[in-house]
Protein backbone atom coordinates (compact mmCIF):
# COMPACT_ATOMS: atom_id res chain seq x y z
CA UNK A 1 0.00 0.00 0.00
CA UNK A 2 1.20 3.44 -0.88
CA UNK A 3 0.30 6.82 0.49
CA UNK A 4 -0.33 9.76 -1.75
CA UNK A 5 -1.33 13.34 -1.25
CA UNK A 6 -3.53 14.97 -3.88
CA UNK A 7 -3.53 18.74 -3.47
CA UNK A 8 -5.61 20.91 -5.75
CA UNK A 9 -6.86 24.48 -5.99
CA UNK A 10 -10.49 25.09 -6.90
CA UNK A 11 -11.60 28.25 -8.66
CA UNK A 12 -13.00 30.63 -6.00
CA UNK A 13 -15.42 32.27 -8.44
CA UNK A 14 -17.75 29.29 -8.11
CA UNK A 15 -20.37 29.33 -5.39
CA UNK A 16 -19.64 27.64 -2.09
CA UNK A 17 -21.76 24.61 -2.93
CA UNK A 18 -20.13 24.16 -6.33
CA UNK A 19 -16.67 24.29 -4.77
CA UNK A 20 -17.63 21.65 -2.24
CA UNK A 21 -19.27 19.55 -4.95
CA UNK A 22 -16.10 19.73 -7.08
CA UNK A 23 -13.93 18.61 -4.18
CA UNK A 24 -16.38 15.87 -3.29
CA UNK A 25 -16.43 14.75 -6.91
CA UNK A 26 -12.67 14.12 -6.85
CA UNK A 27 -12.85 12.42 -3.47
CA UNK A 28 -15.45 10.07 -4.91
CA UNK A 29 -13.33 9.52 -7.99
CA UNK A 30 -10.35 8.61 -5.82
CA UNK A 31 -12.54 6.14 -3.96
CA UNK A 32 -13.69 4.63 -7.25
CA UNK A 33 -10.02 3.90 -8.08
CA UNK A 34 -9.77 1.82 -4.93
CA UNK A 35 -8.31 4.46 -2.65
CA UNK A 36 -9.09 4.76 1.02
CA UNK A 37 -9.26 8.35 2.20
CA UNK A 38 -6.91 8.84 5.12
CA UNK A 39 -7.73 12.49 5.58
CA UNK A 40 -9.46 15.22 3.62
CA UNK A 41 -7.96 18.54 4.58
CA UNK A 42 -9.92 21.58 3.50
CA UNK A 43 -7.35 24.32 3.72
CA UNK A 44 -9.89 26.88 2.64
CA UNK A 45 -9.61 30.13 0.73
CA UNK A 46 -6.02 31.33 0.51
CA UNK A 47 -4.31 34.21 -1.20
CA UNK A 48 -2.20 33.05 -4.14
CA UNK A 49 1.42 34.10 -4.25
CA UNK A 50 0.98 35.06 -7.91
CA UNK A 51 -2.13 35.35 -10.13
CA UNK A 52 -3.31 32.22 -11.97
CA UNK A 53 -5.83 32.76 -14.79
CA UNK A 54 -6.36 36.28 -13.46
CA UNK A 55 -7.46 34.97 -10.06
CA UNK A 56 -5.67 36.14 -6.95
CA UNK A 57 -7.09 33.62 -4.51
CA UNK A 58 -8.03 29.95 -4.51
CA UNK A 59 -9.69 27.29 -2.42
CA UNK A 60 -7.16 24.66 -1.39
CA UNK A 61 -7.93 21.03 -0.76
CA UNK A 62 -5.48 18.34 0.26
CA UNK A 63 -6.63 14.71 0.24
CA UNK A 64 -4.36 12.07 1.72
CA UNK A 65 -5.13 8.61 0.35
CA UNK A 66 -3.87 5.08 0.72
CA UNK A 67 -3.94 3.05 -2.49
CA UNK A 68 -2.70 -0.40 -3.54
CA UNK A 69 -0.78 1.01 -6.55
CA UNK A 70 -0.11 4.24 -8.40
CA UNK A 71 -2.35 3.61 -11.40
CA UNK A 72 -4.91 6.17 -10.30
CA UNK A 73 -2.44 9.07 -10.66
CA UNK A 74 -2.65 9.37 -14.43
CA UNK A 75 -6.41 9.03 -14.46
CA UNK A 76 -7.09 11.59 -11.78
CA UNK A 77 -4.55 14.02 -13.22
CA UNK A 78 -6.12 13.73 -16.65
CA UNK A 79 -9.54 14.44 -15.15
CA UNK A 80 -8.15 17.47 -13.31
CA UNK A 81 -6.40 18.76 -16.41
CA UNK A 82 -9.66 18.67 -18.32
CA UNK A 83 -11.55 20.39 -15.55
CA UNK A 84 -11.84 24.17 -15.76
CA UNK A 85 -12.77 24.42 -12.12
CA UNK A 86 -9.36 23.13 -10.99
CA UNK A 87 -6.68 25.80 -11.18
CA UNK A 88 -3.71 23.73 -10.02
CA UNK A 89 -3.09 20.24 -8.73
CA UNK A 90 -0.21 18.25 -7.32
CA UNK A 91 0.00 14.55 -6.60
CA UNK A 92 2.75 13.66 -4.20
CA UNK A 93 3.87 10.21 -3.10
CA UNK A 94 4.51 10.25 0.64
CA UNK A 95 7.38 8.36 2.22
CA UNK A 96 7.08 6.93 5.72
CA UNK A 97 8.27 10.16 7.28
CA UNK A 98 5.62 12.10 5.38
CA UNK A 99 2.91 9.76 6.63
CA UNK A 100 4.17 10.14 10.18
CA UNK A 101 4.39 13.91 9.80
CA UNK A 102 0.77 14.09 8.63
CA UNK A 103 -0.36 11.89 11.50
CA UNK A 104 1.48 14.06 13.99
CA UNK A 105 0.09 17.19 12.40
CA UNK A 106 -3.44 15.89 12.77
CA UNK A 107 -2.74 14.98 16.37
CA UNK A 108 -1.61 18.58 16.92
CA UNK A 109 1.99 17.67 17.73
CA UNK A 110 3.38 19.82 14.92
CA UNK A 111 2.40 23.31 15.87
CA UNK A 112 5.88 23.75 17.25
CA UNK A 113 7.42 24.70 13.93
CA UNK A 114 5.38 27.74 13.07
CA UNK A 115 4.09 29.19 16.35
CA UNK A 116 7.26 29.08 18.40
CA UNK A 117 6.11 32.06 20.43
CA UNK A 118 2.93 30.27 21.44
CA UNK A 119 4.87 27.21 22.47
CA UNK A 120 6.99 29.39 24.73
CA UNK A 121 3.87 31.02 26.17
CA UNK A 122 2.43 27.59 26.90
CA UNK A 123 5.47 26.54 28.86
CA UNK A 124 4.48 28.17 32.15
CA UNK A 125 1.05 26.50 31.97
CA UNK A 126 2.70 23.19 31.22
CA UNK A 127 5.04 23.63 34.14
CA UNK A 128 2.22 24.34 36.53
CA UNK A 129 0.33 21.36 35.15
CA UNK A 130 3.29 19.06 35.51
CA UNK A 131 3.87 20.41 38.97
CA UNK A 132 0.24 19.90 39.86
CA UNK A 133 -0.07 16.38 38.53
CA UNK A 134 2.72 14.62 40.40
CA UNK A 135 1.41 16.00 43.69
CA UNK A 136 -1.93 14.37 43.03
CA UNK A 137 -0.51 11.20 41.57
CA UNK A 138 2.35 10.71 43.96
CA UNK A 139 0.23 10.04 47.10
CA UNK A 140 -1.87 7.55 45.20
CA UNK A 141 1.22 5.72 44.08
CA UNK A 142 2.58 5.74 47.60
CA UNK A 143 -0.68 4.35 48.89
CA UNK A 144 -0.61 1.66 46.25
CA UNK A 145 2.92 0.78 47.22
CA UNK A 146 1.93 0.76 50.85
CA UNK A 147 -1.05 -1.48 50.20
CA UNK A 148 1.14 -3.80 48.19
CA UNK A 149 3.62 -3.81 51.01
CA UNK A 150 0.81 -4.56 53.45
CA UNK A 151 -0.42 -7.37 51.26
CA UNK A 152 3.04 -8.84 51.03
CA UNK A 153 3.39 -8.46 54.80
CA UNK A 154 0.12 -10.18 55.42
CA UNK A 155 1.08 -12.93 52.97
CA UNK A 156 4.37 -13.33 54.76
CA UNK A 157 2.56 -13.42 58.09
CA UNK A 158 0.12 -16.02 56.77
CA UNK A 159 3.01 -18.07 55.46
CA UNK A 160 4.72 -17.83 58.83
CA UNK A 161 1.55 -18.89 60.58
CA UNK A 162 1.16 -21.79 58.15
CA UNK A 163 4.74 -22.88 58.69
CA UNK A 164 4.25 -22.64 62.44
CA UNK A 165 1.14 -24.73 62.21
CA UNK A 166 2.93 -27.36 60.17
CA UNK A 167 5.59 -27.57 62.82
CA UNK B 1 44.47 61.76 18.72
CA UNK B 2 42.41 58.77 19.69
CA UNK B 3 43.79 56.92 22.60
CA UNK B 4 44.41 53.20 22.56
CA UNK B 5 41.15 52.45 24.37
CA UNK B 6 39.03 54.21 21.69
CA UNK B 7 40.67 52.34 18.85
CA UNK B 8 39.80 49.02 20.45
CA UNK B 9 36.09 49.35 19.58
CA UNK B 10 36.36 50.82 16.13
CA UNK B 11 35.94 47.34 14.64
CA UNK B 12 33.36 44.78 15.73
CA UNK B 13 35.05 42.58 18.33
CA UNK B 14 32.85 39.63 17.33
CA UNK B 15 33.89 39.79 13.70
CA UNK B 16 36.66 37.27 14.08
CA UNK B 17 34.86 34.35 15.74
CA UNK B 18 32.55 32.81 13.14
CA UNK B 19 29.61 30.84 14.41
CA UNK B 20 29.67 27.30 13.09
CA UNK B 21 26.81 26.62 10.66
CA UNK B 22 24.86 23.42 11.05
CA UNK B 23 22.09 21.52 9.34
CA UNK B 24 18.96 22.08 11.39
CA UNK B 25 17.26 18.98 9.95
CA UNK B 26 20.07 16.76 11.10
CA UNK B 27 20.39 18.51 14.42
CA UNK B 28 16.70 18.41 15.35
CA UNK B 29 15.85 15.16 13.58
CA UNK B 30 13.37 16.63 11.08
CA UNK B 31 12.83 13.94 8.46
CA UNK B 32 10.04 15.43 6.36
CA UNK B 33 9.74 18.88 4.88
CA UNK B 34 6.16 19.89 4.19
CA UNK B 35 5.59 21.73 0.91
CA UNK B 36 2.27 23.05 2.27
CA UNK B 37 3.97 25.10 4.98
CA UNK B 38 5.14 28.28 3.22
CA UNK B 39 5.96 30.05 6.48
CA UNK B 40 8.58 27.42 7.24
CA UNK B 41 9.98 27.42 3.72
CA UNK B 42 10.46 31.21 3.68
CA UNK B 43 13.44 30.62 5.94
CA UNK B 44 15.24 29.11 2.97
CA UNK B 45 14.53 31.76 0.34
CA UNK B 46 15.81 35.29 -0.02
CA UNK B 47 13.89 38.51 -0.61
CA UNK B 48 13.65 37.77 -4.34
CA UNK B 49 12.17 34.34 -3.69
CA UNK B 50 15.37 32.51 -4.66
CA UNK B 51 16.45 29.39 -2.85
CA UNK B 52 19.37 30.09 -0.53
CA UNK B 53 22.51 28.10 -1.23
CA UNK B 54 23.86 25.56 1.21
CA UNK B 55 26.80 27.80 1.88
CA UNK B 56 24.39 30.23 3.56
CA UNK B 57 21.64 28.00 4.94
CA UNK B 58 24.11 25.38 6.21
CA UNK B 59 21.88 22.47 5.22
CA UNK B 60 23.39 19.10 4.49
CA UNK B 61 23.14 17.99 0.87
CA UNK B 62 20.39 15.47 1.56
CA UNK B 63 18.09 18.04 3.17
CA UNK B 64 19.04 20.86 0.84
CA UNK B 65 17.67 18.73 -1.99
CA UNK B 66 14.48 18.11 -0.03
CA UNK B 67 14.12 21.79 0.85
CA UNK B 68 14.64 22.76 -2.80
CA UNK B 69 12.02 20.34 -4.08
CA UNK B 70 9.57 21.36 -1.33
CA UNK B 71 10.00 25.01 -2.30
CA UNK B 72 9.46 24.16 -5.96
CA UNK B 73 6.25 22.28 -5.10
CA UNK B 74 5.06 25.21 -3.00
CA UNK B 75 5.76 27.53 -5.93
CA UNK B 76 3.72 25.35 -8.24
CA UNK B 77 0.78 25.54 -5.80
CA UNK B 78 1.15 29.33 -5.59
CA UNK B 79 2.04 29.17 -1.93
CA UNK B 80 5.38 30.77 -2.66
CA UNK B 81 6.16 33.17 -5.51
CA UNK B 82 8.46 32.26 -8.41
CA UNK B 83 9.74 35.80 -8.71
CA UNK B 84 9.12 38.68 -6.38
CA UNK B 85 10.73 41.59 -4.64
CA UNK B 86 10.80 42.53 -0.98
CA UNK B 87 9.39 39.20 0.15
CA UNK B 88 10.70 39.67 3.68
Amino acid sequence: MRNYEVTFIVDPVLSGDEIKATAQNYVEELKSHGATIVHNDEMGLRQLAYPINKRTSGVYYCVEVQVPNGEFVNKIELAMRRDDRIMRFLTYGLDKYGVKYNEDKRAGKIGKRKPKVEADADVPKGVTKTLGKPKKQAPAKKEAVQTQAKVSETKAAVAEVASEEEE
Amino acid sequence: MASRDDIKFLSNPKIGNQRKKYCRFRKFGIKYIDYKDPDFLTQFINAQGKILPRRISGNSLKYQRKVASAIKRARHLAMLPYVTDLLK
